[in-house]
């Protein structure tokens, strides 16, 4: 019998397999400054080193401000923990990209952009989003601070193999509706826990169109239905996308790798624990009404009542929204674009060719992040940065920001953030903050009209 | 870690379902450089209001409720991958965590932490928050070794699952980072023969 993708990759990292538990090895690790400094201190009680220093690679991104970067942290807390990452960086000889860094930025966003990130790989962080990197065809998936500590001693982990899924999405997407649409569908349609237990290989035409940007979306937000990762098999356009990034393969090892990455695909007789099946013509641009990232619908669609979905009574009182309500022409106060969801550079290029020419509504504030500070460099060689300027939206440095609101950039009690990031949890953005995810398109129109519109129709209106 | 076998307590319910680790522990209270302290924090936005003071209709904030057993309902832990969860849960000093349904990174951190994550039926668990709202000092039995979650008045007994593993390393109060350390020979044994790009 065939195997999974999965299965081949997770069997070529196994150490060892004692009490039914396998030691994995752990090809790249990243760590940033919230959930390392813990596992650092482990390794001190325990008087032991890190074991393969060049194979973690740090950076401060969830706690950092998003304006006069070159600056002192104003925030004493979160200078501390920065200041923590650096100095347990030095004393450990961890590669680490700091602050103001030509490389700096979200930990998810600058494995893959220079070429760290690639197929056939394990990859770990003290993070959930982790799985962004199975875009590229690697195992790739979230951790808490002790098995930080755990890859930081050993370069293992502990694990317990999970059960496979494919999810297959044939068809074409509509105008208007992208991979960020996607993924919030099928997690409207699993639920938030549908994917407990399970690892994701995502398949079919719809995703084979996609670009490696667009991929990492999808995978980026597997963790939203409770599979810890999510993957897709390498192809033509991730090789693409790798070639010539710094790290990439060079030379005589390229073509070796390239012939091993052709062999990492499910085989055609593999059989997965599960299997789902979407089309991309049943996909509409999609906003979450609720608070958990399983509570979507399609912009056509209306509020479901409150027998079809679990816990959406106390959700819906959060937001203020009730069954049956549609949330077209629904008022927003602010719109966030960035995250490790959606703050890379073909995000920022689809808002800025929509914004152009375009004003924000005079009650909405905008703020565009990106992911990265190359992202943000590329953004203001292409003159995004005029563009956004004119619109009044504000370009700012990298980092998590109103994703999580660990720094100051947070959405007041009780107003209403569009938001391209991934959970839309109670207090996700600050404290009584509500908020709507949405694709960058969908933000972008939010933003010009005010309230939330069907991008669709401003694209056709746009047309004619 | 501490070694775990039985815990004989009350019990305190909070009967929501999908309560993922922000409302645990909001992301602005992550800035800690240590373990400790965290459990002051538990529950914050649902604990205090924003003059920080306490919300009485909590049950972190009501006196009838207590003991080292937290009953929640379905999904509990999903979200985010951070620690400071479970560290907030057992430093607050809850030992165990019951539900029907456990997110998976929220479970590893628990385990890692001596903190046991009970999982039942969704009928089982049912049956837990009525034991608890006809008396809310109801005594419930959690035996590792049995793998059993018991409400003692009525003797009704639920099985659990535990993988081997874990449930040696509860018992004899061993970290993963021990069974890792033990292996180290292994490990550099298999990266002389991996091929990587």
């Amino acid at each position: 019998m065939g195997k999974t993708l999965f299965d081949k990759l997770w069997d070529a990292h196994i150490v060892h397999t004692e009490y039914g538990v396998d030691i994995l090895y752990i090809d790249q690790h990243f760590i940033h400054e919230v959930t390392s400094p813990q596992a650092f201190d482990g390794l001190r009680d325990r008087n032991i080193e890190v074991f393969r220093p060049q194979k973690t690679l740090a950076t401060p991104d969830h706690n950092v401000p998003t304006i006069n970067q070159h600056l002192p942290i104003k925030e004493p807390l979160s200078r501390a923990q920065v200041q923590k990452l650096y100095e347990n960086c030095a004393l450990y000889q961890v590669p680490i990209y700091k602050l103001g860094h030509e490389k700096h930025g979200i930990v998810h966003i600058i494995g893959p952009e220079n070429g760290i990130t690639k197929p056939g790989m394990t990859i770990v962080c003290g993070d959930s989003h982790t799985s962004t990197h199975g875009a590229f065809g690697s195992i790739a998936f979230g951790i808490g601070t002790s098995q930080v500590e755990q890859t930081l001693a050993t370069q293992c982990l502990v694990m317990t193999r999970p059960k496979t899924m494919r999810i297959t999405i044939d068809g074409h997407l509509s105008k208007g509706v992208y991979s960020k649409d996607i993924i919030l569908h099928i997690i409207s349609k699993l639920t938030a826990a549908g994917g407990t237990g399970y690892f994701i290989e995502y398949a079919g035409s719809a995703i084979e169109e996609l670009s490696m940007e667009a991929r990492m979306t999808i995978c980026n937000m597997t963790i939203e239905m409770g599979a810890r990762g999510g993957m897709i098999a390498p192809d033509q356009t991730t090789f693409d996308y790798i070639s010539g990034r710094s790290q990439a393969p060079n030379d005589e090892l390229w073509d070796q790798a390239i012939a091993y990455w052709k062999t990492l695909v499910s085989d055609s007789d593999a059989i997965f624990d599960r299997e789902e099946f979407f089309d991309a013509k049943d996909i509409s641009p999609m906003v979450t009404y609720g608070t958990n990232p399983g509570m979507g619908m399609g912009i056509g669609d209306r509020i479901p009542p409150s027998h079809e979905v679990s816990n959406v009574e106390k959700s819906l009182k959060y937001m203020d929204f009730h069954a049956g309500d549609s949330l077209k022409g629904k008022k927003i106060q602010h719109v966030f674009i960035g995250s490790c969801t959606n703050g890379r550079i073909e995000d920022l290029r689809l808002v800025a060719d929509y914004v152009r020419g375009k004003k924000r509504a005079n009650h909405v504030q905008v703020m565009i992040v990106p992911g990265s500070k190359q992202v943000e460099q590329q953004a203001i060689q292409e003159g995004l940065d005029k563009v956004f300027e004119a619109a009044g939206f504000q370009l700012r440095e990298p980092g998590c920001s109103a994703c999580l609101g660990m720094n100051e950039d947070k959405v007041p009690k009780g107003e209403y953030c569009i938001s391209t990031s991934n959970r839309n949890f109670e207090g996700r953005q600050g404290p009584g903050a509500r908020t709507i995810l949405a694709s960058p398109m969908m933000a972008a129109a939010a933003a010009i009209a005010g309230e939330i519109v069907d991008v669709r129709q401003q694209l056709l209106a746009q047309h004619k | 870690m501490q070694k775990f076998t039985k815990v004989i307590s009350t019990a305190v319910p909070i009967p929501i379902e999908e309560i993922d680790t922000d409302q645990i522990i909001p992301a602005r209270f992550l800035k800690a450089l240590t373990r400790e302290g965290f459990g002051a924090n538990l529950f914050r936005d649902w604990r205090y209001d924003h003059q920080d003071k306490p919300i009485p209709d909590f049950v972190l904030n009501n006196d009838t409720y207590g003991g080292s057993i937290l009953v929640a309902g379905n999904n509990f832990g999903c979200g985010s991958s951070r620690e400071h969860a479970a560290w907030a849960i057992g430093d607050y000093g809850f030992k165990v965590v019951v539900s029907s349904f456990f997110a998976d990174i929220f479970k590893a951190n628990a385990l890692n932490n001596g903190i046991l994550p009970v999982q039942i039926g969704q009928d089982e668990l049912r049956q837990v928050f009525e034991a608890i709202e006809k008396n809310a000092a109801e005594i419930f039995e959690v035996d590792l070794e049995q793998q059993t979650f018991t409400i003692v008045s009525s003797g009704a007994a639920f099985q659990f699952e535990i993988g081997a593993y874990k449930k040696m390393c509860l018992s004899k109060g061993y970290d993963d980072i021990d069974f890792l350390l033990s292996n180290v020979d292994r490990i550099i044994a298999f990266e002389s023969k991996q091929e990587i790009y």
